[in-house]
């Protein structure tokens, strides 16, 4: 329990009568990285917000430690965050941005300096002290925002989308730079970000949102592998989602053909969502395959090709590192373990 | 080519129309014949005359008095009304902007009377306190109007990341709003002090008890006859009204330059 740092019990929000977040519950280990993930509008942000002190609840708890914080105003919170366009203070220079949170704190200028100089440098960017806020480019903005939070040694630190307005070089040094000082200060990160891939690569648990609603909680290799149902399959990662027929445990029926899968506990006959990543999809020649396709279209995407081929009415996403022309004949292979079946649920559906 | 030769000697005449009138007051204001049309000769003796009539010293001294004192009030009042409007919902928003355009569209004439009639109403004495109240008041607009568009540029983050560094909401504001915004304050603060600086008919009805500001006093003088020393005095106040009004200018410039980069 006590290893909660931070928790939410039944926490609603309600933005001019709209519902912005219903019924979110979830709790943060410490030194945990957690991301919140979704599309826009889903929420993230919100429940950052109200973790930050930035809005009030509607209704429910906000919990840091065990004890409700639900009310505090976020200048008395533990928490710190990264904006999402940095929000660094324009009229003051770079040392006197980082050095804010310590100099409300009345804390002795000599010790502020040598910890303005250690931030400095966890975030590579010694000597900057003097340099202005408009003279930096977008990357070394985002260090310094970074700086500025971290000086005043947080327990939990908010990221909200930081990496959104940096090219994806940049992006990918800074995900693993994040990922570094996390591990290396020990602190709690909690990160919004609509991009899957970033949130598999530097998560230990994610929680993927839509609509004001969890969706599922659980390490990126859950959620990837054993999503909830067809939307968090949808989001994380691509795949094909069609429609099927349980007919008894472990034995499923979607594009005119029956198939062996792990799935069970489903009623006799029930409609389901089949759902099947494009990677997971084996191309062999026609008279090999468990289902005969045609290709409808190629894309060369670098390491794969990735495929849309048609059984019937039915179109596959495959992704091969084998080939085959467009509009010939192919067969594919669905192994069991291939086959992940979700409870139709129509709200996951509307993408 | 001749298009060109048009154009320039378009723009020379309607400059040479608005600023002869001045040119002739200023050169006069040199001349040394007491006579309006002829030239008698260089001399400053005007102006050295204009520092020892103690009638227009006394309306330097209020004028002045007055500009300081309803600017650095006005500015204050302002720039909390114009932080308050910028907190407001749209709805309003729009409703506390047009009440803040009207007084700025009214007629000067409108507005000095309804405030002589007012301070009569409520039995206030005129003079130095109503002139000093009513300029205040046709100030307080325009101090609104040049530090709203520097909140609208503001982002809107600022405010919570201070928060979020542990900043009490007071601390907040001073810190970081307020320098973020002191460009649009100074702006307003120059510009009140213009208009105060420059402002007859307003001034003409809510003074009295023999307190008049220059304007109010070269009128009175004007209609025994224009003094020379009035050209002088005039000159002195275009030169102090359009030195202000350069500066304001020069600031506004460079802060939509400044912005253009950012962008």
């Amino acid at each position: 329990m006590e290893r909660n740092i931070i928790e939410l019990r039944n926490v609603c929000k309600d933005f001019n009568g709209h519902r912005a977040l219903n019924d979110v519950g979830f709790y943060v280990r410490k030194n945990e990285f957690i991301t919140l993930l979704g599309p826009s509008g889903c929420g993230k942000t919100t429940t950052l917000r109200l973790i930050g002190g930035f809005e009030q609840v509607t209704s429910g708890e906000i919990l840091f430690e065990g004890t409700d914080i639900t009310s505090m105003p976020p200048y008395k919170r533990k928490v710190n965050t990264v904006f999402q366009k940095y929000a660094l203070f324009p009229h003051m220079n770079v040392f006197d941005n980082i050095s804010f949170g310590l100099k409300v704190k009345k804390m002795d200028k000599r010790l502020i300096e040598k910890k303005v100089k250690e931030m400095l440098s966890l975030v590579n960017l010694k000597g900057f002290e003097k340099r202005s806020i408009n003279s930096l480019s977008g990357g070394q903005q985002q260090r310094i925002a970074i700086a500025r939070a971290l000086i005043n040694e947080p327990e939990v630190l908010l990221l909200d989308e930081p990496l959104g307005a940096l090219d994806l070089k940049l992006r990918k040094e800074m995900q693993i730079e994040l990922k570094r000082m996390q591990q290396k200060l020990g602190i709690t990160f909690i990160f919004v970000t609509h991009d899957q891939e970033e949130a598999l690569t530097m998560s230990d648990k994610i929680i993927v949102m839509k609509d004001g609603k969890l969706q599922q909680l659980g390490t990126p290799e859950d959620i990837y592998n054993e999503p909830k149902n067809s939307f968090v399959a949808d989001f994380i990662g691509e795949s094909t989602i069609i429609d099927g027929i349980m007919h008894e445990d472990y034995l499923v029926e979607f594009a005119g053909r029956k198939f062996k899968c792990l799935d069970k506990g489903f009623m006799k006959k029930e409609k389901v969502d089949v759902v099947i990543r494009p990677e997971d999809i084996k191309v062999v020649p026609t008279r090999e395959g468990m289902l005969t396709v045609t290709v409808e279209s190629v894309i060369f995407k670098g390491v794969h090709y990735e495929m849309m081929v048609r059984s019937n009415k039915h179109v596959f996403k495959i992704h091969s590192t084998e080939m085959v022309h467009a509009s010939q004949e192919a067969g594919i292979i669905i192994g069991p373990n291939d086959i992940h079946i979700m409870k139709k649920e129509r709200v996951a559906d509307e993408k | 080519m001749v298009g060109r030769f048009l154009k320039k000697i378009y723009v020379s005449l309607v400059y040479l129309f608005l600023y002869v009138p001045i040119l002739i007051l200023i050169i006069f204001s040199f001349n040394d014949s007491k006579s309006r049309g002829t030239w008698g000769g260089f001399t400053l003796k005007w102006y050295k005359e204009l520092f020892t009539d103690s009638q227009i010293m006394s309306a330097l001294y209020y004028t002045i008095a007055i500009a300081i004192a309803s600017t650095i009030i006005a500015t204050i009042i302002g720039t909390v009304a114009a932080i308050g409007i910028h907190q407001m919902k749209i709805k309003h928003k729009s409703i506390v902007m047009n009440l803040t355009y009207i007084p700025v569209l009214n007629a000067d004439i409108v507005t000095g009377i309804s405030l002589m009639i007012l301070f009569i109403f409520l039995k206030l004495q005129l003079g130095f306190m109503t002139l000093l109240i009513a300029h205040i008041t046709f100030n307080i607009p325009y101090v609104i109007l040049s530090v709203l568009p520097k909140l609208k540029q503001l982002d809107t983050n600022l405010y919570e990341a201070a928060l979020d560094l542990g900043a009490t909401p007071w601390h907040a504001l001073w810190r970081v709003i307020i320098p973020e915004i002191m460009p649009g304050i100074i702006t307003g603060g120059l510009l009140a002090f213009t208009l105060s600086i420059d402002d007859f008919v307003i001034s003409f009805f809510t003074t009295g008890s023999g307190v008049s500001n220059l304007s109010i006093t070269i009128y009175s003088m004007a209609r025994r006859g224009i003094k020379p020393q009035i050209n002088a005095l005039s000159t002195i106040m275009f030169f102090t009204v359009l030195s202000l009004l350069l500066i304001v200018n020069v600031r506004a410039n460079k802060n939509t330059q400044g912005k253009e980069n950012v962008i």
